[in-house]
Parts: structure tokens; C-alpha cells; sequence
């Protein structure tokens, strides 16, 4: 009765899971699949067949070559605004996170509790108010009033801190400054090269926070040159016949070419990742099985 | 506690600060501190502090900078669109928050209950779609949605759903972006809740099984008390993200031929204040209210769990 019973619970298990699996996964090949398929198929052909080289290389052609390079163009932006993000918030919340759990300072659990807090709330809440400030400030428009608040990571900087506080002893930066190293020469020489496991788990988290961030580009760039992706994104959506029939098919963007366009947006983040798994587990890990 | 150099209770306190080694190393310290933060405190302050105190005194101010009071949250208040805008998104959050309790909690407590080698693949699997995170998401689901070309369109017909106008209906949204929500974020969660099942002591389930506990009496008797911390963390932190929708209804709008109104949650209403209204005094009122939600779900986070102890 007892073995039945777990027979019976496992495979309830297995079912369902698998229910599951399609449920993630097709949406995904789906995705795959349509651009090496004509419009026109996409409605009477079977959803999981698959096309011709031709049709793909069709598609890509007109989504590239689309608006003068329009879809390279936004790629362009979000590297430079996720990656110019990314740059600044290591430089910054590496240090901080090393201050915070290494040094005594007055105002460093407030601190602590501030960054706590902002990491926590959604970084959403704050895009409004960010653009009333950097309309005030005459930044609206630039690549930096994306750039600079992205570079606001709290989230790193937590992650700094519990690096630092968990796997890196305190003897070792007092031997450090024994052997005569001075404040600054304890953390390049000795924190710092220690830190590679969580400049990787930050530049991941912020890299997919940064380049799949819609609304702050949306708010802050009026002008579509400037777009990152997923702004460029809709952009698209707005334009094409495909969700749009009113708009008569002034613009040749159909699905197989909106499918290319969301498969670039995607792209990096998946590529990211595909190769970040293991070294982000051991990085993870590095956090929390040393003592 | 925090000084780095043994105590030397013999050494003499110094007829000088400068002999005193502790004290020197301490006030050195605590200069090296401030530098080490300092770049970090100006971004906080410039990015995360300003932008709230700004928008908080454009809320209690008229467009001519005059202080009003509540007046802004209250005319915000009152306004047609204010009302149904937060009622849109606590219907999203109840399917949404019901889904994640029941379904991720559910999904990872079967996938502990597996070979750990098949429980990765399906990890992984399931957090693969956490890649499309945002627009490219809720673009792929207008696809999915649309019976004209889904891969699942004999499912829609089912429903009587013809075309993607039909599917993305205004009283449908709710539950499409719950559904969104969750293909491209139960992952994560998932991952998290298989870690957090991990961390129970192989002695606790073994000494439930001994007392004749069957699968569904531990996962639900011994495991899911054992990781209530977590599935908290999880439902405050969805919670406060879900208050906060904006690119789903904005992108499912733009596909709806003017169908969804433009002002379906509450982020999008101050946006609309602000962009079309040109009153960014109505936009910062309702960008506090969303503010002060986040900010209470921190405060619930930080000081009713003990997830986040700093020290």
C-alpha cells in the first residue's frame, strides 16, 4: 500500500511537471521556429513546423535593413546603457560593500538599513520621480539619465556586503596591514582580486535587470533614435500591420520579422544564461559554504 | 567588535592619540570607511533619495509651487480613472499571488521529491523563460494569444476566442498578465523555494516518514512550515513588483486598437498625468502612493521576517 502509494504520488509528480515543461517551453520554440516561416504559413500551416532558410533569411533581411538599421541601432543603445550601467555600479558597490563589512564608521548601519530598503522596493516605483528630476535638470533625452540610474544598484552592494562579510576573515586583511599594506593597498591587493565571484553575480543580476528595462528608456528618451530594444519593441508593435490592420502595410514588419526583432532583444540575456549557470552556482556558493 | 587589531588592554593610554595604536588604526579606519562608501552614497543620494523628496514635494504642491497640502491626493483621488486603475491591478495580484503560492510552492515541492540529476533539468527549464523577461515577453504572449497563429490555438477555441481582439479582452487582462507574470518569473521563485526545501535537515523528513507521514502529509505537514519564511519573501516581494505593472498593459494596449484604456494601472495613469496632462503634480502624487506600498512592503520585509539580518 505504501510503495503503491508512492508510485502513484510520483508519477502524479511527473505529469504534472511535464504539463509544466510544455507550458515554459513552447512558447520559446514557438518563437524559434516563426521567423523561418512566411506570415501567411504562420496562420494555416501546423504551429510547429518548420520552414526554409529562405523565408528566415528574408525576414532578417527586412527586420535589419528596416528604418536605416533602426534594429542595430537599439541594440547599440541597450549594450551601452546596460553595460555603462553595469561599469559604474561595480566600480561603486564593489568598494561600498567592502566598506560596509570591513571598516567602522559612523552611519554605517544606516546606511546598511537605506540599502536594504531600496533594493527591496521596486526599482519601478522611483522611474516617475526620476524623470521629474531629470526634467528639472534639463537630462531628459540624454543616454545618461538612463545610464546614471542604472548605475544605482543597491542590490549590488548588498551582495558586496554579504560577500565580504561572510567569506572574507578578518585576519587575513589584518595580516594584510601587518605586513604594511594601508587602507586602500588591503582592498586592491588583497579584497578586490578576492571579489570575482561577485563581480560575475552582480554584472549578471544588473545585465538582466538593465537590458530588459522598459519603462525608465520609455520615460526618459523621447526620441527613437535613442531607444534601447525593448522600447524599440514597441515601437515596432505600434507600427506593424500584424497587431495593427488599420495601418494598411505602410511598414513590412509582419510576424516573422516582429519574431526576429523579440529573438534579438532576447538573445544576449539567453546567451547570459546559458554560460553564467555554473559559474554563477559556484559563485553562489562561494557566498555561502566558506565560513 | 569591529577593530581589527588585537586588544592590547596593557598599552598604555597614550599621553598622546598618536602612540595609541588602536585608536590610531580605529580613526583610520573610519576614514577609509567614508571613501569606500562615498561614491555609492552619492549615487543613493542622487538616484534614489532625491528623485523620492523631489517627487514628494511636487505632490504637495500646485503646478504654481504653491503648498496645497493633500489637495493632489485627494483630486487624484477622486478622479474616474484613479479607482479603477488600482482595482485592475488587485485583481492581477489576487490571480497572481494565488498562482505563485500555490503552483511554485506545489512545483517545487515535487521537484524535491525527485532525483536531484532530473529535478536540474526541469530547473532550468522552467527558469529559461526568465530571459524575456518585459517586453519581449508580453510580445511573445500576443503571439500565444492570438488564435489566428498560436500553437495552442484549439485551446482558445475552446473558449470562443477567434481572434487576438477577442482573447485580450478589457476583463481578461488580469488573468493574461498573471499568466505572463508567471511564465516569465515562477522560475526564479521555483529555484528559490527548491533551494530553500533543500535547506531542511534530511533528519526532519525521515523522523515524518518513520511516524507513517505519507508524500503529501510531509510535503505538506513538515516541508512547506519549514520554508514559510520564504514563500513570504516571495509573495511581499510579487506583491510590491505586481503594484508597480506597466510595460504589460502598455504593449497589450497598443495590440487592443484602442480597446484597453490607456490609464489600466496606476503607473500608467501618472505617466498619462504627466505626458498628457502635463500635471506633474497629479503624476508625483500617484507616483508617492506607489512609492509609500513599495516602501511598506520593505519595511514589512526587513523588520517582521528575519531574512535580512545584517549582522
Amino acid at each position: 500500500m505504501r510503495l503503491f502509494n508512492r508510485i502513484w504520488s510520483r508519477t502524479f509528480a511527473y505529469v504534472v511537471l511535464l504539463g509544466f515543461t510544455a507550458f515554459f517551453v513552447v512558447p520559446v520554440i514557438w518563437l524559434l521556429l516563426s521567423p523561418t516561416k512566411t506570415d501567411h504559413e504562420l496562420v494555416v500551416g501546423n504551429p510547429f513546423a518548420i520552414g526554409t532558410l529562405h523565408n528566415l533569411s528574408h525576414a532578417i533581411h527586412v527586420m535589419f535593413t528596416f528604418e536605416d538599421y533602426a534594429l542595430l541601432n537599439w541594440l547599440k543603445n541597450s549594450a551601452i546603457y546596460s553595460f555603462g550601467g553595469i561599469l559604474i555600479a561595480l566600480a561603486f558597490s564593489i568598494p561600498a560593500g567592502y566598506g560596509l563589512a570591513h571598516t567602522q564608521f559612523i552611519g554605517r548601519r544606516t546606511l546598511l538599513g537605506v540599502t536594504l530598503f531600496v533594493m527591496i522596493m521596486p526599482a519601478t516605483a522611483l522611474v516617475l520621480p526620476l524623470f521629474l528630476e531629470a526634467n528639472a535638470v534639463h537630462a531628459v533625452g540624454t543616454p545618461w539619465s538612463v545610464i546614471l540610474p542604472f548605475s544605482f544598484f543597491p542590490f549590488g552592494v548588498y551582495l558586496a556586503y554579504i560577500f565580504y562579510s561572510s567569506s572574507v576573515p578578518k585576519d587575513l586583511l589584518a595580516a594584510a596591514r601587518i605586513d604594511g599594506c594601508n587602507e586602500w593597498n588591503v582592498f586592491r591587493r588583497v579584497a578586490l582580486p578576492l571579489a570575482r565571484p561577485i563581480i560575475a553575480l552582480v554584472t549578471f543580476f544588473a545585465f538582466v535587470a538593465n537590458w530588459n528595462n522598459f519603462f525608465l528608456p520609455f520615460v526618459m528618451l523621447p526620441n527613437s533614435t535613442n531607444y534601447p530594444l525593448p522600447v524599440g519593441l514597441q515601437d515596432l508593435l505600434a507600427a506593424t500591420p500584424a497587431f495593427n490592420p488599420g495601418q494598411g502595410g505602410q511598414v513590412p514588419i509582419y510576424r516573422p520579422e516582429l519574431a526576429i526583432a523579440t529573438i534579438v532583444a532576447m538573445a544576449p540575456v539567453l546567451i547570459v544564461f546559458l554560460f553564467a549557470q555554473r559559474s554563477l552556482v559556484s559563485g553562489m556558493l562561494a557566498g555561502a559554504s566558506k565560513e | 567588535m569591529q577593530s581589527v587589531v588585537p586588544k592590547r588592554t596593557s598599552a598604555p593610554l597614550g599621553a598622546t592619540d598618536s602612540l595609541n595604536p588602536k585608536l590610531r588604526r580605529k580613526q583610520r579606519n573610519g576614514v577609509a570607511g567614508y571613501a569606500f562608501v562615498s561614491g555609492y552614497f552619492v549615487l543613493l543620494v542622487l538616484f534614489g533619495v532625491l528623485p523620492a523628496v523631489y517627487a514628494i514635494t511636487l505632490a504637495f504642491t500646485s503646478t504654481g509651487g504653491h503648498f496645497v497640502g493633500l489637495s493632489n491626493f485627494v483630486k487624484t483621488g477622486e478622479d474616474f480613472r484613479f479607482l479603477p486603475a488600482f482595482e485592475h491591478v488587485g485583481e492581477y495580484l489576487l490571480i497572481w499571488l494565488g498562482s505563485l503560492f500555490v503552483i511554485v510552492v506545489g512545483l517545487a515541492l515535487m521537484l524535491h521529491s525527485i532525483s536531484r540529476r532530473v529535478s536540474s533539468a526541469f530547473r532550468f527549464i522552467f527558469y529559461l523563460p526568465g530571459a524575456l523577461a518585459g517586453a519581449a515577453s508580453v510580445l511573445v504572449w500576443l503571439f500565444m494569444l492570438d488564435p489566428t497563429v498560436s500553437p495552442w490555438r484549439e485551446f482558445l477555441s475552446l473558449f470562443g476566442f477567434k481572434n487576438l481582439g477577442q482573447t485580450i479582452l478589457p476583463g481578461h487582462l488580469p488573468i493574461i498578465f498573471a499568466i505572463i507574470a508567471f511564465w516569465a518569473g515562477a522560475g526564479g521563485w521555483i529555484v528559490v523555494t527548491y533551494g530553500a526545501l533543500n535547506n531542511i535537515p534530511n533528519e526532519l523528513i525521515e523522523a515524518a516518514e518513520l511516524d507513517g507521514a505519507g508524500a503529501i502529509q510531509t510535503a505538506l505537514r513538515v516541508k512547506l512550515p519549514l520554508i514559510k519564511k520564504w514563500v513570504t519573501f516571495m509573495l511581499i516581494l510579487a506583491f510590491a513588483a505586481g503594484t508597480q505593472l506597466f510595460v504589460e498593459p502598455q504593449l497589450v494596449g497598443e495590440a487592443s486598437l484602442g480597446l484597453i484604456s490607456p490609464t489600466w494601472s496606476p503607473n500608467e495613469l501618472a505617466y498619462y498625468f504627466a505626458f498628457q496632462d502635463n500635471n506633474f503634480n497629479y503624476a508625483a502624487a500617484i507616483s508617492v502612493d506607489l512609492l509609500v506600498i513599495g516602501l511598506l512592503c520593505a519595511a514589512v520585509l526587513v523588520f517582521r521576517t528575519k531574512l535580512f539580518e545584517v549582522e
